[in-house]
């Protein structure tokens, strides 16, 4: 910890980057933390307890200047910072990003190109209590699943934490803010928030990496990370690409092969 | 769900597209082929053009069955565009399959111009689906939270 402590201490004091978005103790677990002078890079701290995504940030103009900025990945954001670069959101040249190995070395990557040598290694896989829970929905009948989704997102009060914490959730302005028409109710109902859901997991299809930023950030628990999750699993063999890895190729909706395979078309 | 099955009329939402099942349920017309009078068609300029929330709308007002038609692949007016929405479907599909919405009262079809006698069965074959499968209460009660102000799963 203390080598990533100098590594983003240096890069401040020398002027290489105006900021850098790392992690501090926070009350549970450590939390998001913003860097300017060299001084508070001594509140850093990395461990596998670190787990907001960072790389949210880096879409937010407001948040990142103008200036180059470092941060500071575990693996699920590097990956997120891999699918921002396919989808044209970063500047290669306005980013350093960092990450701590598991050697405890600090790792300074030059390129994406870097970035997706060093993810291959780390295959997305799904944790066993994710993997439990979509085993007994895939048990249930189909109407035992919509009780369960609907009990479930009866507890949404539509906060749009999950939105906030998806670095892939980038626009500027969301569907749920168009109002001609407006497609989906604003206020807190079952109709309402199952369609934000459905519409979300649209939107992340094919996009999604897996880091499971949203269903961390919902405050009432539901597990609707499992939704884009699932989705990774489904449509990864489906559409040929590998899971947690961008889709160089173009994003799974935004491509297409003439031979692509369904079953339920007549 | 409705067990007075033989009274009860479904109603169905086709959305299709301009070039090809539009002009071939107008064929049906022009055939003089009778089919099922449930259906109420949308036309659109393209498959690509029906973005997943126009089925979802139309179950919230009350559809108890969707029907979504265009062009032959390789026979779509722009191309691409029915490309694109299969790959949609198919991902839209397993989607409301896995959140346990009825993936069985959507039907997908490639309905050409030249297909009239087509449509009309694709029209009958999912009319008498749905009309197997009864009203869609389950998400109506969904859709009518706010008209009851509760919701008892």
């Amino acid at each position: 910890m203390d080598k990533l402590r100098e590594k983003a201490a240096a890069l401040l004091a020398d002027g290489t980057v105006t900021m850098v978005l790392g992690y501090e103790e926070g009350t549970n677990k450590p939390r998001p933390v913003f860097c300017h002078t060299a001084e508070q890079a001594s509140k850093l701290v990395y461990s596998s307890q670190c787990i907001n995504n960072l790389a949210v940030y880096l879409t937010k103009k407001d948040i990142m200047g103008a200036g180059k900025v470092a941060v500071i990945a575990t693996i699920p954001t590097l990956r997120s910072i891999l699918q921002l670069s396919v989808e044209n959101q970063l500047n290669e040249d306005n980013l350093i990003v960092i990450t701590v190995t598991d050697k405890d070395e600090v790792k300074q990557f030059a390129n994406f190109a870097e970035i997706e040598a060093y993810i291959a290694d780390f295959q997305l896989k799904l944790e066993g209590k994710e993997q439990e829970i979509i085993n007994k929905l895939e048990g249930m009948s189909r109407e035992e699943r919509f009780k369960f989704w609907m009990e479930e997102m009866s507890h949404c009060f539509k906060c749009y934490a999950c939105r906030a914490a998806c670095p892939l959730c980038y626009c500027t302005k969301c569907i749920v803010e168009e109002n001609r028409p407006q497609w989906i109710n604003p206020w807190a109902s079952p109709l309402a928030n199952m369609e934000w859901q459905i519409n979300r997991a649209m939107h992340m299809a094919g996009r999604c990496t897996g880091c499971g930023a949203c269903g961390d950030a919902c405050p009432v628990g539901i597990p609707i990370h499992l939704l884009t999750r699932k989705m990774i699993e489904d449509l990864a063999p489906e559409f040929g690409f590998t899971p947690g890895q961008p889709s160089k190729n173009g994003n799974a909706l935004s491509t297409w092969k003439a031979d692509d395979k369904e079953n339920f078309i007549r | 769900m409705n067990n007075n099955n033989s009274e009860f009329e479904p109603k169905i939402v086709a959305f299709v597209c301009n070039w090809c099942t539009y002009a071939g349920a107008d064929l049906t017309g022009t055939s003089r082929l009778k089919y099922a009078t449930n259906v109420k068609i949308v036309r659109f300029p393209c498959t690509g053009r029906i973005d997943f929330m126009l089925l979802l709308k139309a179950f919230a007002q009350g559809a108890d069955g969707v029907i979504v038609s265009g062009c032959h692949p390789n026979d779509c007016h722009y191309t691409s565009g029915n490309f694109h929405a299969r790959r949609r479907w198919i991902t839209f599909r397993g989607l409301l399959d896995f959140m346990g919405i009825d993936v069985r009262r959507i039907q997908y079809s490639w309905v050409s111009a030249a297909e009239g006698a087509k449509w009309a069965d694709v029209v009958n074959t999912t009319v008498a689906n749905i009309r197997e499968l009864g009203p869609y209460t389950e998400y109506q009660k969904v859709a009518d939270y706010l008209d009851k102000e509760e919701y008892n799963g």
